[in-house]
């Protein structure tokens, strides 16, 4: 029988293995960007360019030369090609006009002559002829904007996590108000639940380190996702554990635990591969734009199911044993008196 | 399970009326006096929609600062119209650029960027019903006080039979004057800094008229000129002017006086003849204020969705190859009551496309993250009454005991799980109306509508679809496990 409350020490090390990095990335990346992920221009805000081409070039087209050039982080929307602005047209209309939104860059003029190169998105349209603007620069507005996700809004993410985590360890120990000790559970729930915030911004802290990985707005989405399946998962375990103790009463909590975990992990294994099929299948033929979120999606809700049987449960167990530090002597005290009582 | 016949019956009709409403050329609902379009809107990063720049009136003074706040308004102000997402982006030269999912709300929302949200109301008491037509343009004194007071040192104030407001008629735009009394602005009572609160709401006996219910701020500016007005002139119209247009002239009740004069007073309701979308508008600007900086609209344009279309294309080709392949997952793993899980599955996906388009709900990136989360803790609420009655058959029930005792036993796991995850979603609303984050909003929405949804699919739904089979292929059940995933 696989032991997953005895063999916690392993469990909370390979934990560590991941969490230890991922928090020396985000405090290096903070001393050298101010921040501990590397924030996209939905965060910073950026450059915003205003163009309209003579050929009509698709999408694809605009964004793999914006790649070429060396932009990591950009948004490229189609506008309608006739526009209000009241400029007098005295020729053609454009054959694509385009909003380019990407990040601060000190080579806007060569920007805009690598994007008219013939063999890229050529010739910038103008609504004014050749002759009367050789320059042709009406064709093309740029300005810096600002970010499209406010602070406010980050901020907002950041104290719904905190409320999250008082009201679920609230609800935790209200549904659980049955069982010896319900606190614990609604503790190791809500510390599961950080582990797996922790892991995540981690993770993409490195990418951001080594391969550039920027945060966007679809971020704070991953997060909250992760936030809500990683106590779901931690309740599944703890209501069957909530089940089996007055069923064994001979049982040592540890085997009681070791043996609610066994009995859930066919659910937790079934809906964890029903999750991965969804986002394995919008890896491979997904789009690119949402592939990053899709990835950080998936290492989320692998480490919420990872996080809710080898931490939550392994971390109840060690509390039960009086393992924690600082909170030993209360725990071991309790015990105490719960056998004395039965 | 008892009753499960009436069940059945339910969950029959529930999915006859939305798939009805999902069908992609739903005609809407024009009958009994409600008057709905049933369309999906999709958010700007799947669909685009429509790109409104702003600028700072000539003239006005504006620095980082007002611009910021009066960024933040104009988001609150479309936010405010319903879950939209817009993104709304300060440009530099005192520029703001608003981009507007889909194109249905276009024209409403134009009005809503666009207004100062100036909200009077005014003295009527010498006015006769029926005289004055609803949407006339009046001159009152806070019109008057606020022009003077923009004026450049040394320069006359205009004459009143002067003043206009501009034209509501785009093809053929001349400007309308301003209605005076007796050669004189109408008096101003109160504005709309003085209330605190305000909603859009429904009423009437079909629950068809649309009005705006206020709040007014205790010891806020004027209120009690407002209430002094409100307690002396029982049985009097008081007008209620927005934008120097005015909206009614209700005729105050003489219980509202009586409340008024004994102090016991605090809000009241605006009717006039609104459509959901104006009454939602002006309950917008009367909660957000008005614009620190008076904007123009100086181009407007259709975009193209944020994401990418070739990108959205493809992953919503994935996005159904993924359900397609959990779907045949627990047909494969679970035989036959994956059978009754799939079908649950497909009227959980009917009944919440059918919300999404009646609310309705902006479908962004984020939300439909939502709505996935939700079909995956539909299926694990399913694995997890299955794996039950697996581990039950495994103990030597019979198959009947085993079914039931499978929905029984799992039920407190899926209550408390899903419970939890709809307070997240609750707070998460919370906080993303607070801040005006509408993505967080959109996911929560989503989620929480699903995990709702999922509590009645999940255990009712696939409990009655399973009894159904189990009667009537109950024998061939019984005597080969192997359909039952054993």
């Amino acid at each position: 029988m696989f032991q997953f409350a005895q063999r916690r020490k392993l469990f909370f090390l390979i934990s560590a293995c991941v969490i230890i990095p991922g928090l020396i990335a985000m405090i290096y990346s903070t001393v050298k960007n101010g921040s501990p992920v590397k924030l996209s221009i939905d965060f910073t805000g950026g450059t915003l360019m205003e163009v309209s081409f003579v050929r009509n070039v698709d999408e694809q087209e605009v964004r793999d030369t914006l790649e070429e050039f060396g932009l990591s982080d950009y948004v490229v929307q189609r506008l309608d090609p006739i526009s209000t602005d009241a400029i007098e047209v005295t020729s053609e209309p454009a054959g694509s006009r385009w909003q380019l939104r990407f990040e601060e860059t000190d080579r806007l003029d060569e920007l805009k002559a690598f994007l008219q190169q013939p063999e890229r998105l050529g010739e910038f349209w103008s609504p004014k002829s050749v002759e009367e603007d050789p320059t042709r620069e009406d064709a093309i507005t740029t300005s810096s904007v600002s970010a499209t996700v406010g602070e406010e809004v980050t901020r907002a993410a950041l104290l719904a996590t905190l409320a999250v985590a008082v009201i679920i360890l609230a609800f935790i120990v209200f549904a659980f108000r049955r069982v010896p000790h319900a606190f614990r559970y609604g503790a190791c729930a809500i510390a599961a639940m950080f582990h797996d915030i922790l892991v995540t911004m981690g993770v993409m802290s490195i990418l951001g380190l080594l391969f550039s990985w920027e945060v966007d707005a679809l971020f704070l989405t991953a997060i909250l996702t992760v936030v809500g399946f990683s106590v779901q998962d931690s309740i599944v375990v703890f209501d069957r554990i909530r089940e089996n103790i007055p069923k064994y009463r001979g049982e040592t909590y540890d085997i009681i635990v070791n043996r609610s975990v066994l009995e859930t992990i066919h659910r937790s294994i079934a809906t964890q591969l029903n999750a991965v099929f969804i986002m394995i299948a919008i890896l491979l033929f997904g789009g690119e734009t949402i592939r990053q979120f899709i990835a950080i999606l998936l290492i989320g809700l692998m480490s919420g199911t990872y996080s809710s049987i080898f931490n939550a449960v392994p971390l109840l167990v060690a509390w039960e044993k009086g393992e924690i530090p600082l909170v030993n002597r209360g725990a071991k005290h309790q015990q105490e008196e719960l056998t004395t009582a039965g | 399970m008892r009753g499960y016949r009436l069940w059945l019956v339910v969950i029959l009709v529930i999915a006859a009326i939305s798939i009805w409403l999902s069908l992609p050329d739903n005609p809407g609902i024009h009958m009994l006096g409600i008057d709905r379009d049933v369309k999906i809107v999709q958010g700007l990063d799947l669909q685009g929609g429509s790109r409104v720049l702003l600028q700072a009136a000539p003239g006005t003074d504006f620095d980082d600062q007002t611009m910021a706040q009066a960024a933040k308004n104009v988001e609150r102000r479309v936010n405010g119209l319903g879950v939209t997402e817009a993104v709304v982006q300060r440009q530099e030269g005192g520029r703001i650029i608003v981009e507007l999912p889909g194109v249905r709300q276009q024209a409403v929302a134009f009005e809503s960027i666009k207004s100062t949200g100036l909200l009077e109301f005014v003295d009527f008491s010498t006015v006769t019903a029926g005289t004055i037509p609803e949407g006339a343009c009046v001159l009152t004194t806070e019109q008057v006080m606020r022009a003077e007071a923009s004026l450049p040192e040394g320069v006359e104030p205009k004459p009143y039979d002067q003043y206009t407001c501009p034209s509501e008629d785009l093809e053929n735009p001349v400007d309308e004057p301003a209605l005076l009394q007796n050669g004189q602005p109408y008096r101003t009572i109160m504005t709309g800094a003085g209330l605190s609160d305000a909603a859009a709401t429904i009423q009437g006996q079909l629950g068809t008229q649309w009005a705006v219910n206020f709040v007014v701020r205790d010891g806020g500016d004027r209120v009690d000129d407002f209430l002094d007005y409100v307690g002396n002139n029982a049985n009097r119209p008081m007008a209620i002017v927005l934008d120097g247009r005015l909206i009614s002239y209700p005729t105050i009740q003489a219980d509202l006086a009586a409340s008024a004069q004994a102090g016991t007073m605090d809000g009241g309701i605006i009717t006039g003849d609104f459509t959901r979308d104006e009454a939602q508008i002006l309950a917008a600007q009367l909660k957000y204020g008005a614009l620190p900086v008076p904007l123009d609209i100086i181009a407007f344009d259709t975009i193209g969705p944020s994401l990418g279309q070739i990108s959205v294309d493809r992953s919503i080709r994935a996005g159904i190859i993924g359900v397609i392949t959990v779907l045949l997952f627990m047909l494969i793993y679970y035989r036959v009551p994956g059978i009754a899980a799939g079908l649950a599955l497909l009227l959980f996906a009917a009944i919440n496309f059918a919300l999404f388009k009646l609310i309705p709900v902006t479908l962004s990136l984020p939300a439909i993250t939502g709505f996935l989360i939700s079909i995956g803790t539909a299926v694990d609420g399913n694995i997890l009454i299955f794996e039950r009655m697996k581990e039950e058959l495994r103990a030597g029930r019979s198959v009947d005991r085993a079914i039931e005792a499978g929905f029984e036993r799992a039920w407190t796991s899926i209550r408390d799980s899903n419970i939890s995850t709809i307070i997240i979603c609750l707070i998460l609303y919370f906080f993303g109306n607070a801040f005006g984050a509408s993505q967080v909003q959109g996911f929560a929405i989503t989620l929480g509508m699903g995990l709702v949804i999922n509590l009645f699919t999940a255990v009712i739904a696939t409990r009655t679809i399973l009894h159904t089979i189990v009667i009537l292929a109950g024998n061939r059940l019984r005597e080969s496990r192997e359909l039952l995933g054993v």
